[in-house]
């Protein structure tokens, strides 16, 4: 490569050199929202040399956007911010290549979009989109990092990082295993309704950038397997030991496919009340299955045992979406082994049939363990 | 034996306790320490987070002692 004094400065640095910053130049890494956490990203991802960069947002800028987003500015209201961040970006550096992608990202685009990428930065402000990149991260066996704000606090992680794991076999900790059921609708505020102060997102996205660089570079220790959080009050910061999930949600093609992310995560204008699952503690099980009117739903797939002989039908999760129509118009029941899965089945047939669901907290397990 | 520990609340659930920890809780395992928690503030009961006992996350039951630190931390999602 033509080297010019452009990162001399970090090139001299103890076990930085040209090596690292050629892995920089040849990294590919996709930004997932342009907004707090995505221009510090962005910005500092084309400063330190990263060769190809996506950035993928469909907003455009407005008002109350600027105290934050430092990267756009009030003569630009109403225009979209992916364009005007990748025209910035070749001011700064053309030898960047910067691909914008005008929309947002979605369960049919993920996959064909991510693919391009070796490292995807989680820039965005909602359980949908984090949800989806983690899954489609598992599935294409991608590092991603984790970055997301809630007033004064801020969080980061470095999830389903392959090389953070000793073995081939074992699956890297994911955003799942910290949070397996995404919130329901309103459960939690959003910037929009609880606030945010511009320079924690600065914060927190300029963190990101640190361990993208790491990641890339082979340097230091990433943040895998911890929870790192920032309470900018205090100016203090907490980890926590990510311990992955005894029975984790298993992400292949098909539940990817069965997920509605649109539906799971709530988008601000839905119903809150739409999706909130009731979830039912063993002794009110037994009344309910004993009522005629309840139908008992196992969702669990057909090799997983134990077999249980109380269940009305068994649709497994990853057909739930096509076999829903033979559901009774009666009041559902949902188990499986843990009663993590049957949330999100109890959230589909809701959003779906409209009728009145329920979830058998613990599952399966709950269950045998209260027989005995 | 009383065991008294610390409880540290992140995020959006300190709108709920009004406060961002509690100092000498009696409460002999983790399951024991959420029902009382939960009695305190009902708005927990249906607020998702996870725990963790001294700065690592748990997913079951967990006995607790004197001098432990519990967290609850909720996930966040702005940007």
């Amino acid at each position: 490569m033509a080297m010019n004094d452009r990162y001399i400065r970090q090139v001299i640095l103890p076990g930085f050199g040209m090596d690292a910053q050629e892995k920089l130049l040849a990294a590919k890494v996709l930004i997932v929202g342009m907004g707090g956490l995505g221009c510090p990203v962005l910005q500092y991802m084309v400063a330190a040399g990263v060769g190809t960069i996506g950035i993928m947002d469909g907003d455009t800028v407005s008002m109350s956007n600027l105290h934050r987003q430092l990267l756009f500015h009030a003569g630009e209201l109403g225009q979209p911010k992916v364009k005007l961040a990748a025209e910035k970006m070749k001011e700064q550096d053309s030898s960047i290549l910067v691909q914008a992608y005008p929309y947002a990202l979605t369960v049919s685009n993920a996959a064909e979009v991510v693919a391009d990428y070796d490292l995807v930065i989680d820039a965005t402000d909602n359980f949908m989109a984090k949800y989806l990149i983690n899954d489609v991260c598992v599935l294409l066996n991608k590092p991603w990092i984790y970055g997301a704000v809630s007033q004064y606090q801020g969080q980061l992680s470095v999830f389903n990082w392959r090389e953070g794991v000793a073995s081939d076999q074992l699956q890297p900790i994911n955003y799942r295993d910290l949070f397996p059921v995404s919130p329901a609708p309103h459960e939690i505020a959003t910037c929009e309704e609880a606030g945010v102060i511009g320079v924690l997102p600065g914060i927190i996205g300029t963190m990101q950038a640190a361990e993208a660089i790491k990641i890339i570079t082979g340097l230091g220790l990433p943040l895998y397997g911890r929870l790192y959080n920032y309470d900018l009050l205090q100016a203090r910061s907490y980890e926590i030991a990510i311990v992955k999930q005894e029975d984790p949600v298993k992400i292949d093609q098909a539940f990817f496919e069965a997920m509605n992310y649109d539906l799971f995560c709530g988008q601000p204008e839905e119903d809150p009340d739409m999706h909130d699952i009731e979830e039912i503690n063993v002794d009110t099980f037994m009344q309910l299955r004993a009522d005629p009117d309840v139908f008992v739903l196992d969702v669990r797939e057909k090799h997983e045992y134990p077999a249980i002989d109380f269940a009305d039908a068994q649709i497994p999760m990853s057909e739930l979406q096509t076999g829903m129509a033979a559901l009774p118009d009666k009041s559902i029941c949902v188990i499986c082994h843990q009663g993590i899965r049957s949330v999100y089945a109890a959230q589909l047939i809701r959003a779906r049939r409209n009728l009145t669901v329920y979830s058998l907290k613990g599952g399966l397990t709950a269950y045998f363990k209260k027989e005995s | 034996m009383n065991m008294e520990i610390k409880v540290l609340f992140f995020g959006s659930l300190t709108d709920a306790t009004a406060v961002a920890a509690l100092n000498e809780v009696t409460a002999s395992d983790t399951a024991a320490l959420q029902e009382l928690l939960h009695q305190q503030y009902p708005v927990l009961r249906t607020a998702k987070y996870f725990i963790a006992v001294n700065r690592q996350m748990i997913n079951k039951n967990t006995t607790l002692k004197t001098g432990d630190v519990v967290a609850l931390m909720p996930p966040f999602s702005g940007g």
